[in-house]
């Protein structure tokens, strides 16, 4: 395979163009949730750092890169400074295989929108958001204390019990996409979205990327009310950032996700591609803050408990449902 | 069905914080717009005058004495007129929890609240109070009222006429 110069760049401007957007989108998120929830609780939110406060993202980066970088005694000291990155790296890799608009034409070559179109982009999403979680237990383990401990047991405790609903929840898209390939799955819902198809995986996929991207009914390994902060509790600083940027990065990319899959992706009447896909994601990253508002955090057994004994069967039996129409259609 | 009964629960929280999102804030915002306090607030204390111009205190220390917090110190003097007055008085502003003991303990209502919550100071120093600056030239939330008028202790006015006053009575004409 010959590599044309042209290509390259395409390529690499391509990844620097999500690397940014990704990072800014983050940033506001983290502003759009403290408006939203300062409307909800009837406050203004912020509203000082330049007009409306759309320069408080960077007034916080800026106190983040500032401030002490504390490592606790007893640390280990490589593990705790390697974790905020493995918990922020798997998050913005993830976004690698999402189909982000409808395939372009730039000087002759064909730009898919997509940095990489994996053949098994499903997989790898699931691998990475497998690996995303080790950034937590480390950074856990490593801070040598008692709430950070706490809180990344509940971090794993917790992955083991929404990763294979979460999983399992997929199979029907699959079946139905026949492929593993995100663009392929994207490309077969050009007619109808599956959410139509599959409104109970698409419920049972929302709950558990909720519990992924630990927001509130699930934010178990961070519950401020118990833990102080579970597993950041001693991070500061930027390192204490990349984590937070991460849970926002994280909350960019599964809704992107849940929009590939269930909502059609790029596909949307009327409008470029890029933005229905961009209005889809922001509609889950609204969806979340707004559960954030509203519901209170589920006890650490109830969340095992729904995740075992509700989620997995349910998702199994969809399958199954799903496994027998395909074959009485034919 | 214990399933639609909780999912009917989360959908009515959802509406409700759906709702209040478009629901004016109650913020004020402090600096640029300021609620204006009731009459009665508690904030700076002040010693007020009395309609004839003459201070109050007359050092009892009895503000000093309910203070919880002990942050009200005074000398008391007398003047030659039989007129008690305090010679220094001192507020620690610093140490005032505004809790209104003192104006409710001041028998001659020369101790006040006001709703002046607007008090910051650089230096910690500033927040100490004297005499001078605690001193205001009105009445207060009592405009009538002078205490040595009901006193009947001969410093305004001649004992016997005060107000609601008898004259003294002579008491060798108290015979049986």
């Amino acid at each position: 395979m010959i590599y044309d110069p042209i290509d390259i760049a395409l390529i690499l401007t391509k990844i620097a163009l999500v690397f940014f957007v990704i990072l800014t989108l983050a940033a506001y998120l983290v502003f759009a949730e403290r408006k939203v929830l300062a409307w909800i609780q009837d406050r203004k939110g912020p509203n000082r750092v330049g007009p409306f406060g759309l320069l408080q993202p960077l007034a916080d980066l800026i106190k983040l890169l500032t401030k002490e970088d504390f490592r606790p005694i007893g640390a280990d000291k490589w593990l705790f400074y390697l974790a905020p990155a493995m918990a922020a790296v798997p998050a913005i890799m993830i976004f690698a295989v999402i189909p982000f608009g409808a395939p372009l034409v730039l000087f002759g070559h064909t730009v898919q929108l997509q940095v990489s179109d994996l053949n098994v982009g499903l997989l790898l999403f699931m691998a990475l958001s497998s690996i995303a979680v080790y950034g937590v237990a480390l950074g856990g383990w490593a801070s040598n204390s008692k709430y950070a401990l706490l809180g990344s047991i509940r971090g794993l405790a917790q992955l083991i019990s929404y990763e294979l609903s979460m999983g399992l929840s997929l199979v029907p898209v699959v079946m139905l996409a026949r492929s593993f390939r995100l663009s392929d799955i994207v490309d077969a819902q050009s007619g109808c979205w599956f959410i139509v198809y599959q409104p109970l995986a698409f419920m049972i996929f929302l709950i558990s990327i909720a519990a992924e991207c630990k927001r509130i009914p699930f934010d178990l390994p961070e519950a401020e009310g118990e833990l102080v902060a579970g597993f950041h509790t001693e991070y500061s600083g930027m390192r204490f950032g990349l984590f937070f940027v991460g849970e926002y990065i994280n909350i960019v990319v599964l809704g992107g996700l849940a929009a590939t899959f269930f909502l059609g992706g790029w596909h949307g009447p009327f409008l470029p591609p890029v933005v229905w896909f961009a209005g889809k994601v922001l509609a889950f990253a609204f969806l979340f803050i707004w559960m954030r508002g509203t519901l209170p955090r589920l006890r650490y057994d109830q969340l095992m408990h729904f995740g075992w004994k509700i989620l997995t069967p349910l998702a199994l039996l969809n399958i199954l449902a799903t496994g027998w129409w395909l074959v009485l259609r034919g | 069905m214990r399933i639609l009964s909780d999912i009917a629960a989360i959908m009515t929280g959802m509406w409700i914080t759906w709702k209040h999102m478009f629901r004016r804030p109650v913020t004020v915002q402090y600096p640029e717009e300021k609620r204006q306090p009731y009459p009665r607030y508690r904030a700076r204390i002040v010693l007020t005058r009395d309609p004839d111009g003459g201070e109050r205190c007359v050092a009892c220390q009895l503000c000093s004495a309910a203070c919880p917090v002990d942050c009200i110190t005074m000398q008391s003097a007398e003047g030659d007129n039989g007129r008690r007055f305090a010679e220094w008085f001192r507020i620690n502003f610093s140490r005032c929890i505004f809790c209104g003991l003192c104006a409710e303990a001041c028998p001659t209502l020369a101790i006040q609240m006001t709703p002046d919550f607007e008090i910051c100071k650089r230096d910690v120093m500033d927040l100490i109070y004297e005499k001078e600056e605690l001193l205001i030239d009105g009445c207060g939330k009592s405009p009538d009222y002078n205490f040595y008028r009901h006193a009947g202790i001969g410093v305004t006015q001649p004992r016997g006429t005060g107000v609601e006053e008898m004259p003294p009575v002579d008491v060798r004409g108290l015979m049986p």
